[in-house]
């Protein structure tokens, strides 16, 4: 039996394709991801979010606990509010998960981690704690929802009071706060301005309704999908999971390797790695026609490589995709398309951000 | 419940074919299968001229889901393509039994169209 968030009536009343996901009945549209992908780039238009798994961390050595949990350093977080994106590694070296973590209180710190991992993200989350003496809560009674495009913000202000509207006045990217019921964050899956909520399960199909009516568009996995990746965003399962180092998945950037005294999960490894060599994440771009797609053999003189993820850029009008090669790999490839090779142009994994076209 | 035109013929790989006249017969795909593909972003066409055998690939659409083959439901010869869709494959979405339209195919033996399926044959495959 499939699970459900509180807003799946709210979902089936709107005519939403649904789908499996990962165990969820989630919309994968609403009739035509490709408009609900523009609504989000030139106006306004949100997800439930709600599957994604909130985890709070509470007790005095909380902080103490993330800098040995994760790989990025919460030593970074000292305004209360404030967020880090980073990876949650393996002895390994691997990626069990990426993740946001919140710096709420010195003893109180939220996770908001992906549902398709839920269950080993809590297990190991649950026995690396036991020795910090932190207390690992799940929040299920929370739904979320993602409210993403330039005008976000300002239609989610129509519905806020005015005690709601000066906590989220002049809040900078990448920060939580809480406002009455809403816990409302600077943080999205899209590129784009804009809010997540998470508020509790009983709000949520009437914020949701009143957001429709606000003029925010409902968008399904499907969109989502379309801006993370023009957003050079990587999905956990797909462009890294448990196999692969964050040195070979464009996550780089979140391990904090100073100070060098601070031990973390999966260090040992990630130094020998670093040494040793990975391949990189880059991003793939398709002028001609045909659909770069997740699997497909990438060829360059450096050596071979596949796509991690790949699709049509609605925004671009030509396909984009995400790429794991060899470090050697320079400026061109090509993708073996059903038999046929074809030429592509290798950049940054960015293609699209803040509305704006980087290719 | 998905659209099925009663005056059309279907193959089981979701092509509808539409009599013309003179052995020429109109080629796209059901309603149904665009609802599975989503949103189309590119359809391949074949070449007018080219010769094609029933059941044999002679298209690709390509959907923000997934690229998939276009099947000939008769043999023939192609004598048109829809050259609208390269400027808006979404036509494909919109209206697949009209002007999402895919190719016009001259019949070589229109003993094949008794392979076919008619709608109520479609509708119960669709079903299963």
């Amino acid at each position: 039996m499939a699970q459900k968030t509180v807003l799946h009536a709210s979902h089936l009343a709107a005519g939403a394709k649904m789908v499996d996901f990962f165990g969820w009945d989630m919309p994968i549209n609403y009739g035509s991801q490709i408009e609900e992908h523009h609504a989000v780039r030139q106006d306004a238009g949100m997800f439930d979010v709600s599957h994604m798994t909130i985890v709070d961390l509470t007790g005095a050595n909380t902080r103490n606990f993330l800098r040995y949990l994760v790989a990025n350093d919460v030593a970074k977080l000292t305004v209360p509010g404030k967020a880090l994106y980073t990876g949650m590694l393996n002895a390994d070296g691997g990626v069990i998960d990426d993740l946001i973590v919140y710096f709420l209180q010195e003893d109180f710190f939220r996770l908001v981690v992906n549902s398709a991992t839920r269950d080993k993200d809590l297990a190991h989350i649950n026995a690396q704690a036991k020795a910090f003496d932190v207390t690992v809560t799940e929040r299920p009674e929370f739904a979320m929802i993602a409210v993403q495009g330039p005008n976000a913000k300002a239609k989610v202000a129509t519905l806020l009071n005015e005690n709601q509207l000066a906590a989220v006045a002049g809040m900078k990217p990448f920060f939580g706060v809480q406002a009455g019921d809403l816990f409302i964050a600077t943080t999205g899956y899209t590129g784009e301005d804009g809010y997540e909520i998470a508020l509790p399960n009983e709000q949520a199909a009437d914020l949701w309704q009143r957001l429709v009516d606000a003029g925010v568009k409902p968008c399904g996995l499907g969109a989502r999908d379309t801006l993370r990746l023009e957003a050079g965003m990587n999905l956990h399962g797909q462009d890294m999971d448990e196999s692969v180092s964050p040195l070979a998945a464009n996550m780089g950037w979140t391990i904090a390797w100073e100070p060098a005294e601070r031990d973390f999960i999966g260090r040992a490894a990630l130094t020998q790695a670093k040494a040793a060599g990975t391949e990189k994440l880059v991003g793939l771009v398709m002028e001609q026609k045909g659909v770069l797609r997740h699997g497909q053999r990438v060829v360059t003189p450096a050596g071979e490589g596949v796509i991690t993820s790949g699709t049509f850029s609605p925004t671009l009008g030509f396909s984009i995709a995400m790429a794991r090669v060899p470090a050697a790999t320079t400026d061109t490839a090509e993708v073996d398309i059903r038999g046929k090779m074809v030429a592509v142009k290798v950049i940054k994994p960015a293609f699209v951000r803040a509305g704006k076209k980087l290719v | 419940m998905s659209n099925i035109p009663a005056n059309l013929k279907y193959a089981s790989s979701h092509e509808w074919l539409r009599a013309d006249g003179d052995g020429v017969y109109t080629v796209g795909i059901t309603e149904h299968a665009q609802d599975l593909l989503g949103d189309m972003v590119f359809v391949e066409l074949p070449e007018v001229g080219d010769t094609v055998e029933q059941g044999g690939d002679c298209a690709v659409a390509e959907s923000v889901k997934a690229a998939s083959d276009i099947y000939a439901p008769v043999a023939g010869e192609v004598i048109a393509v829809n050259e609208a869709l390269a400027d808006s494959p979404e036509l494909v979405n919109s209206s697949p039994y009209a002007e999402g339209w895919m190719f016009k195919i001259k019949i070589a033996d229109e003993a094949q169209l008794a392979s076919l399926l008619d709608a109520a044959g479609y509708q119960s495959a669709i079903e299963e």
